[in-house]
Parts: structure tokens; C-alpha cells; sequence
């Protein structure tokens, strides 16, 4: 204990540190027109997620057969579906389910990886050489596969395919998280701290974690588009969300039968994927060159 | 997938050897793991067997005929020796042999499709990169960044979607369904393939394109290609001979690491049009709980995608003479 209270007194923590780094990345970030443009487009899609019993103007689940598939007018500004429900009322309901799956499965997906990772670059020997095996095989099925067979095993439904989705992200956050390990273990600091006699536990949470985290916030970043993607994706093949939630993808898949008579229904819900994707895509790339100090000075 | 630090130092014949055996292992783990997803998969595989009727002796017959009294680890061995075998069951659904519908008739299709996109990929992307990167900020270069992050954006269940929108309904000349083989009928097939091919190459051409023209930014800055220049050769020459053959290493790099991304289209591509490839398998595999055949369809792609990085990691000491220099 007294050698730790002579760390903390010799100039800033590692966190204190770290959130310096965030304020410089998030000044560089500032700079970037595509981030912001990106972090703009998310902005919106997340006001329009909170405030979606506000802003729709109908209920998301309202059937009106009387109004069945038609085309965006002053009533329905994006028409409606086969259904009769508000198809821009359902967009704005589906950008929460969207960006919930997205952002709970990578959190998942990190906790879980960054603790197998942690664990094999700190422990090393056998235990790392089995982890690290497990991954290996993990990574070799395709994230798409890996949750669709997941679903099989687990059932329809939206915490399973935050679930599904999560465990298909293990195997990369683990091995990110321990190449990073592998090189922080290796700097002097490392072994001061533990010659000074600092508990491993210590060491892991003020001297490790703080200096993986900016690569292991890149991935997640990226990761964030991949898992709505997917997540989509899955409910358009029938193997996600279950109806009648209003969900992108599975409205997608309803509008691909009725695409000669109401390309609307399936247009709607691709735009708003397609264009918060961009935005999380923008906003990655920006992240990464922010935070990467490899990548920093190449781009204005 | 491979390990220098294993096979560094070792003679030249051990690294070759050691990545197989690499390779082996994740085999192992690969059907490892897919032997617990089938043993994780809820219902009784005995019960689904025998139907909604049956009797408590044919119950513990079949039981027994299916080795399921028997230790996990003794039940995994059994199981992969039959994988190895080809004897992978019957479908119980299509009342066909798993082996036959998946390796003889399903990969195929998706083989094709990939095949097909790749090249509509590569047709594109390429020049499309090359011209971007020697007409610099140019509307080429614009358009080339436009298109990639579009096509790293746009899911391929919705290109595809407003594809049969624009050319099957609204044009009408192409079909929007169905699969003809392009192997034994090459026009139709291409036709019915067209679409599909545009849907997945779409994805692929923006990421060509990006790294077209980065690496041939930077190849275009070396002095070997001052050199070309001052001897005299032809523009196109210095440009397709001298500079292309220096970005197709991360070009392969590329293409090989993003295999999952093309998987990925391709199951939802081939659910869009109906193609009868194993993504089409695997989603009406999932949905009816066949998980035999699920478990079938997981360990071809992965020894797809297994095999691919394999490959790409051999490719690298051919194109590039300096490694191939290193490792004699």
C-alpha cells in the first residue's frame, strides 16, 4: 500500500493520463470533417431512437388495412407497409432496436474478450497457449456463420442475437487485446511497478489497461457497424428479431416481395441502414486516426 | 494463422511443416467446436429421429445405435471419423444425403457466385484505383472514394433488393431469382448470375479500389519507376508492368483477409436472389432446427475460409522475391 501511495503522488495517473490523451484525440477529432460529418449522422439516428415516441407520428405497431401500401404522401411521409403500419414511424423504432443490439453486443463481446486476452498475454505459458488455440478456432468461422448457428442453438429473439452477436466477437477482441498485452508487458514501466512490489491486480488496472485501451476503443468502434449489419442481416434472414418489433432488416425482407408494387417499403428501412452505417463508418475511421498515433499525421 | 516465432530459425523445410501442422490444429479446434454446438443444440436428436411416435424400446435402441451412452470424448471420435469419411448423415427434411446436398450441390453454387464477384470486383476496382491514383483529386479519385464507402456501407440484402428494383422490375433484363448453372449453360447462368454478382462484387470494388490506389500512391513515388519513366517506356507500361506489380501484394493481402466480409454477402446475397448455395442451405438449416445440416454448412466454411488463408499466406513468397529469398 505505502508504494502505492507514492505512484499515485508522483505526477498523474495512467487515467488521468489516458483521459488526457481522449481530450487531445477528441481536439484532433474535432478537426476531421468526415468524423464529425459521421458523428453527426449518428447523433441523429440515436435523437431519433430516443425521442421515437415523440417524433413518430403514429404508434410503430398501429395496422390499417384501409391504408395498406401506400405510397409517401402528407399523412405518411415514408407510405405504408403491407400492413398499413407508418413506415416512418417503424424507421424510427427500428433505429433503437439498431442501435442498442449494435451497442450491446460489442460491449459484451468486449468484456468477455478483453478478459480471455487479458488473461492469456498476462498468465502466458499453457494457459495462453489453449486460449489462444480456442480463438484461433473461433476466428476461423465466419462472424455471419458463427451467429447464425449460434441463433440455432439459442432461439429467435433480440437478447439472443446480442448474444450470438457477442460471442462471434470474442475471438477478435482477444486477440487484439493480447498482442496489445504482449507489448505493453514488455516496456520498462511494467517492471518497475512490479519490482516496487505493486499487486499484479494493480499493475493490471493502473499500468495495462489504460495503455491498451485506445486500440481495443478502435475496434470497437469499427466493430459497432459490423454488429448492425449483422444484426440486420440476421433478422432479414428470419434469424433475428422476431416480428411484429419494428426492425430494419426484417422490414427490408418484407419489402422484397412486394418490390414491384411498393419499392417504398423495402427502400425506407435499407436508406436509414445504409445512412447510419456510412455515419458509424465515418466516425470509426476518424476514431482511429485520432486516438492511432501511427495514423495521425498522415491525414489532415 | 501462421506463427513466425514457431517457425523462425528452423530450417526451410520445417516452415512449411509447421504451418500444416498449425493449420492442423485449428482444424482440430474448428471441429471441436462444432461437435459442441451440435451436442449444445436443444431437442432430443433421438426424439426428432423417430417422429411423433414411438416406443420407449426403439427409443433406447436407437439410442444405443447412435453411440449417445457413450463418453463425449468417445462420441466427438466416432463423429469425426465419419466426418472424415463423408458419412455426415441424412437430412431429415430433404430426405438426402447431407454430404451430397451441401459439398456436391450447395458449395458449388457459392464457389461460382464468389468467383463471379470477385471478378466483377477486380474488373472494376482496379482500374477504377488506378485511375484514381494517377489522375489525383481528379472527379475518378471522388468517385473512387465515393464508391468505397458506399460499398463498405450499403448491407447486400438491400443492393440486392434495389437492384431487382431498377433492373428486373423496372428494366426487366435480368432475372431476379433463380440459379442455372454457368458450368454447363455459360449464358443463362451468367444472366441469372449477373445480378447477384453485381450485388457482392459492389462490396468488394470499393475495397480494391482503396487499395489500388494507396499502394500504387506509394509505388509511384519509388525511383525504380523514375527509372522506367527515363528509359523510355510507354505510360501504360511503367504504370500496368512495373507499378501493378508491386500493389498486388496488399492487394492479395486484401482480398484474402476479407473473405469473411465476401461470406457474409454471399449468405445474404443468396438468400436476396434464391440461389441454392450453402447460405441459402445453412438459413432454411437454421430455421427448420436441422443442425446436422447447420453444423455441416459451419465446418465447410470454415475450412473455406481455413483453406483461403492458407493459400494467401503461400501466395506472399511468390509474389514477392524478397521472401522467398529469406526463406532459403
Amino acid at each position: 500500500m505505502l508504494a502505492d501511495s507514492n505512484i499515485r503522488a508522483s505526477g498523474p495517473s495512467p487515467w488521468q493520463r489516458l483521459t488526457r490523451h481522449l481530450m487531445r484525440s477528441w481536439q484532433l477529432l474535432r478537426r476531421q470533417q468526415k468524423a464529425m460529418a459521421g458523428m453527426g449522422i449518428v447523433l441523429a439516428f440515436v435523437v431519433a431512437a430516443v425521442f421515437a415516441p415523440v417524433l413518430a407520428p403514429y404508434p410503430p405497431t398501429e395496422q390499417n388495412f384501409m391504408d395498406a401500401m401506400q405510397g409517401p404522401s402528407a399523412q405518411h411521409w415514408m407510405g405504408t407497409d403491407s400492413f398499413g403500419q407508418d413506415i416512418l414511424s417503424r424507421v424510427f423504432y427500428g433505429a433503437r432496436s439498431a442501435l442498442w443490439i449494435g451497442f450491446a453486443s460489442v460491449a459484451l463481446g468486449l468484456v468477455v474478450g478483453v478478459a480471455v486476452g487479458l488473461l492469456a498475454g498476462l498468465r502466458g505459458g499453457r494457459t495462453e497457449w489453449v486460449l489462444m488455440r480456442v480463438v484461433d478456432g473461433l476466428l476461423a468461422f465466419p462472424e455471419l456463420i458463427m451467429a447464425m448457428a449460434f441463433m440455432a442453438v439459442l432461439g429467435l429473439g433480440m437478447n439472443n442475437v446480442i448474444l450470438a452477436l457477442a460471442l462471434s466477437f470474442v475471438g477478435p477482441f482477444a486477440r487484439t487485446v493480447r498482442a496489445d498485452v504482449l507489448q505493453v508487458k514488455a516496456r520498462p514501466f511494467i517492471e518497475a511497478a512490479r519490482l516496487m512490489g505493486v499487486p499484479e491486480r494493480e499493475i493490471v488496472r493502473r499500468h495495462v489497461l489504460p495503455n491498451i485501451a485506445s486500440p481495443i476503443l478502435i475496434q470497437a468502434g469499427m466493430r459497432i457497424s459490423i454488429a448492425i449489419l449483422l444484426a440486420s442481416g440476421l433478422s432479414f434472414l428470419g434469424l433475428g428479431v422476431v416480428p411484429p418489433t419494428p426492425d430494419w432488416g426484417l422490414m427490408i425482407a418484407e419489402g422484397r416481395g412486394f418490390v414491384s408494387m411498393a419499392p417504398w417499403m423495402a427502400g425506407m428501412p435499407g436508406l436509414a441502414l445504409a445512412t447510419l452505417l456510412i455515419g458509424l463508418n465515418l466516425m470509426a475511421e476518424g476514431l482511429r486516426d485520432a486516438l492511432d498515433p501511427k495514423t495521425r499525421g498522415d491525414k489532415p | 494463422m501462421v506463427y513466425p516465432s514457431l517457425a523462425m530459425g528452423a530450417h526451410r523445410l520445417w516452415r512449411p511443416l509447421g504451418a500444416i501442422a498449425q493449420t492442423a490444429l485449428v482444424l482440430l479446434v474448428v471441429s471441436g467446436i462444432s461437435f459442441m454446438f451440435l451436442k449444445l443444440s436443444p431437442g432430443d436428436p433421438v426424439a426428432i429421429m423417430l417422429g411423433s411416435d414411438f416406443s420407449r424400446d426403439s427409443y433406447d435402441l436407437l439410442y444405443r445405435q447412435l453411440g449417445l451412452d457413450q463418453p463425449w470424448f468417445q462420441q466427438y471420435v466416432q463423429w469425426l471419423s465419419r466426418f472424415v469419411r463423408g458419412d455426415w448423415g441424412m437430412s431429415y427434411v430433404s430426405k438426402q444425403d447431407i454430404f451430397e446436398q451441401s459439398v456436391l450441390q450447395a458449395l458449388p453454387v457459392t464457389l461460382t457466385l464468389a468467383a463471379l464477384s470477385l471478378a466483377v470486383a477486380l474488373l472494376v476496382g482496379i482500374p477504377l484505383g488506378v485511375l484514381a491514383a494517377v489522375r489525383r483529386n481528379s472527379w475518378m479519385d471522388l468517385l473512387a472514394s465515393a464508391v468505397a464507402i458506399g460499398g463498405n456501407a450499403i448491407p447486400s440484402f438491400y443492393l440486392g433488393v434495389v437492384l431487382i428494383w431498377i433492373f428486373s422490375v423496372a428494366f426487366g433484363w435480368f432475372p431476379s431469382m433463380g440459379y442455372v448453372s454457368p458450368w454447363s449453360e455459360p449464358l443463362t447462368g451468367l444472366w441469372h448470375l449477373a445480378l447477384p454478382a453485381l450485388t457482392l462484387g459492389a462490396w468488394y470494388v470499393g475495397l480494391i479500389a482503396t487499395v489500388t490506389r494507396s499502394s500504387l500512391l506509394e509505388v509511384l513515388e519509388q525511383p525504380y519507376m523514375a527509372a522506367a519513366r527515363a528509359r523510355g517506356e510507354p505510360s501504360w507500361r511503367v504504370i500496368w508492368v512495373h507499378g501493378m506489380r508491386n500493389v498486388l501484394m496488399p492487394l492479395i493481402t486484401i482480398i484474402g483477409l476479407q473473405l469473411g466480409g465476401m461470406l457474409r454477402g454471399a449468405v445474404m446475397t443468396e438468400v436476396v436472389f434464391t440461389l441454392p448455395g450453402l447460405g441459402m442451405m445453412i438459413t432454411s438449416a437454421v430455421q427448420t432446427r436441422e443442425y446436422l445440416v447447420v453444423q455441416a454448412g459451419i465446418m465447410i466454411t470454415a475450412l473455406l475460409f481455413i483453406a483461403v488463408n492458407f493459400t494467401v499466406d503461400r501466395t506472399y513468397s511468390l509474389l514477392d522475391p524478397r521472401l522467398r529469398k529469406n526463406a532459403r
